[in-house]
């Protein structure tokens, strides 16, 4: 079969099972098949964290810069979407005649409002911040996201302080949550693979070396916190759309921690890590409320602390994640058996890449 | 003008605390190259350790200045055999990986005492006993300054000048300076790096432990999640004034302080709600750090090859 049938024949089937699945959703019992409420909110909350994860590991995993600004982004992808939506959503539906179709053309309307809107803030932020370096990129980027949070707190129109009721019919279904997540890895996927990835993961490795073999490190590094932003504004336009309720809580530094966290403990620099670190980091704390209860005792009560610690416990036992770099895949099993080592070019045995390990012992050195 | 002065005096308060806990950041900072994150949450912890001083030795129902100063030491020390544990058991295990790493433990530290405390204190706020009586001294016209805030004031001057005393004038303090100059020519030299490490945790969370007390006497109420806000705007004032900077710290908690004091007072004359009182210390930091990216006091370090 040439390449892009066998592409398309993996697309149409991927979609056929993503709509069964969406159909399952939320129907408990179902041929014995649906999800409850409950696991259908989980395993919402799990698609939007793995584009959010796998997004956030572009600028973090692959080129190199700390950002903790990504809960900001989400949160204007969120309110300028439901923005859209509850102001103008009725109107264009209209227009365009009603119907399942313009009903759905609106809410894809609604997902590109909040990826390009998130995109540009991230272009307005990238620019004068991604000049700096290290920890004082990270405490920008995490100063911008509060300032976005901040000001949307003052923003009557969407609220304000009392939060914004989304209050449309646009019932995210697990299948657009699911296509996004699809999209998401699937560009990431390819931007990593290509020459613009190459770029990102030498700026990553060493950029003054990346910058000195004519790599514009300022523009890659742009490039990817724009792609990213972008994403993490999808991810709000669907997380709004499914909770249909924004308040600025939900996107506090806080949020983008969390985002860290299931990214480094999937591995940094691993597509697939970062996506089991979104499912790991989204059902952890879920799971831990099924905790029983001893002689009165409520031991669900401790399941943050205990979610706690068991992230300083992995960061002690694994530092690098449970992946690393590398990625699982069906080229991952194939290779497994036969070079383990084909795919650990660029990290050590350890899976820690090289430029983090030495650079820092080297900056030690330096001080 | 009365007004202004009585603005300045609320603000650089506020500054002196964000100053004291800044200072904490710095310091790690300086030495290891670490955002300790757990910091602010070693600020709630300090409180809440010199609530419970105050209510088991009976300081809580009559004030005094020996009662005071014991609940302020034992805080301290509290606190700072908390950090130390904190460094011993997290942080240097995971030291010799990438910064991402200790990081996150630093983030996950954080995580466990803010969630341990909401389990074990209940998330609950608690009323912090009254350890000086309060009155106010008026300045002139409607200006005035309370008994507190020169306490605050007071006690902030004086362990910033121990402080500079340690770090400067004591064989401790030299070794420090030697280990953020340069780790591992430090240890070349003898030093011993672990001992020095410890010690500057212990110093830190010392500090941020008193500014837990002297906040607590300001505005008596403590709950587990307090720091999360105050150790950003402490950690934000520190990467102001130049991270691994002390005087730097200083300044950057002064400002800061400051700067949010005058946007709730004089904000609405231009504009500016007082609900944007938390955006002021990043938009600040932001504009400081575009011109100076090395903050107010910091130098830049050139890369080499």
């Amino acid at each position: 079969m040439p390449g892009f049938v066998k592409k398309l024949v993996g697309a149409a089937v991927f979609l056929v099972v993503l709509y069964a699945v969406s159909a399952l959703v939320g129907r408990e019992g179902l041929f014995g098949f649906g999800l409850g409420a409950y696991e259908s909110e989980v395993l919402m909350l799990v698609g939007i964290n793995v584009i959010l994860a796998v997004s956030l590991n572009l600028i973090n995993g692959f080129t190199g810069q700390f950002s903790i600004g990504h809960a900001g982004f989400m949160a204007i992808g969120a309110y300028s979407s439901a923005y859209f939506t509850v102001y103008h959503g009725q109107n264009l539906e209209q227009a365009l005649g009603g119907g399942a179709f313009a009903h759905a053309l609106v809410f894809t309307v609604a997902i590109l409002i909040g990826a390009v809107v998130a995109g540009g803030m991230g272009l307005l932020v990238g620019i004068p911040s991604l000049r700096l370096r290290g920890d004082y990129l990270a405490i920008v980027t995490l100063g911008f996201a509060e300032i976005i949070r901040i000001v949307i707190l003052n923003l009557d129109v969407v609220g304000g302080a009392t939060g914004f009721s989304v209050n449309v019919t646009y019932p995210v279904t697990f299948f657009w949550v699911g296509l996004f997540a699809a999209i998401t890895i699937i560009v990431v996927r390819n931007v990593v693979k290509s020459d613009t990835g190459r770029a990102l993961i030498s700026i990553r490795e060493d950029e003054l070396a990346a910058e000195a073999m004519g790599v514009n490190t300022t523009r890659y590094k742009v490039l990817s916190f724009v792609i990213s932003s972008a994403f993490a504004g999808v991810a709000g336009v669907l997380f709004g759309h499914f909770k249909r309720f924004l308040a600025t809580p939900d996107f506090t530094f806080i949020k983008s921690f969390e985002v860290i966290i299931m990214i480094v403990l999937g591995g940094m620099g691993s597509i697939t890590g970062a996506v089991l670190g979104a499912v790991v980091i989204t059902i952890l704390p879920e799971l831990l409320r099924q905790l029983p209860s001893v002689g009165g005792f409520n031991f669900a009560d401790l399941r943050l602390v205990i979610y706690a610690a068991l992230l300083i416990v992995i960061m002690l036992t694994r530092p690098q994640g449970v992946l690393g770099e590398r990625e699982i895949g069906f080229n991952w099993l194939r290779r497994a058996q036969k070079a383990p080592e084909g795919d650990r070019q660029v990290g050590d045995d350890t899976g820690v890449p090289i430029a983090q390990r030495a650079g820092d012992a080297e900056e030690v050195e330096k001080r | 003008m009365d007004t202004f002065v009585q603005q300045l005096i609320n603000g650089l308060t506020v500054g002196s605390i964000y100053a004291l806990i800044a200072l904490g950041y710095t310091m790690v900072y300086g030495i290891l190259r670490l955002i300790n994150f757990a910091h602010g949450d070693i600020y709630m912890l300090g409180a809440y350790a010199g609530y419970f001083i105050a209510r088991w030795l009976g300081f809580a129902g009559e004030p005094s200045v020996a009662g005071l100063a014991v609940v302020l030491v034992g805080s301290m020390l509290a606190a700072a055999l908390l950090g130390m544990a904190i460094e011993r058991f997290a942080y240097r295990p995971v030291r010799k990986y990438a910064r991402m790493t200790t990081l996150i433990t630093a983030i996950g530290m954080s995580l466990l005492l803010e969630n341990l405390s909401v389990v074990i204190f209940e998330g609950t706020p608690r009323a912090f006993p009254e350890l000086l009586h309060n009155s106010t001294y008026r300045l002139f016209g409607n200006a005035a300054i309370s008994k507190t805030q020169l306490l605050i004031f007071g006690v902030s001057i004086i362990l910033m000048l121990l402080l500079q005393w340690i770090v400067y004038r004591t064989k401790v303090g030299t070794a420090m300076r030697a280990v953020s100059f340069n780790l591992n020519s430090a240890k070349l030299m003898g030093i011993n790096t672990d001992a020095i490490i410890v010690f500057t945790f212990a110093l830190g969370s010392a500090l941020a432990a008193a500014g837990g007390v002297l906040t607590a006497q300001y505005n008596p109420t403590i709950y587990p999640l307090m720091g999360i806000i105050t150790g950003l705007k402490a950690f934000v004032a520190a990467v102001l004034g130049g991270i691994g900077n002390i005087p730097g710290a200083v300044l950057g908690g002064l400002l800061i302080g400051a700067a949010e004091t005058f946007v709730v007072g004089y904000g609405q004359l231009v504009g500016i709600p007082s609900t944007y009182r938390d955006a002021v210390a990043f938009a600040i930091l932001i504009l400081v750090l575009l011109f100076r990216p090395a903050g107010l006091l910091g130098t830049t370090v050139q890369e080499k090859v």
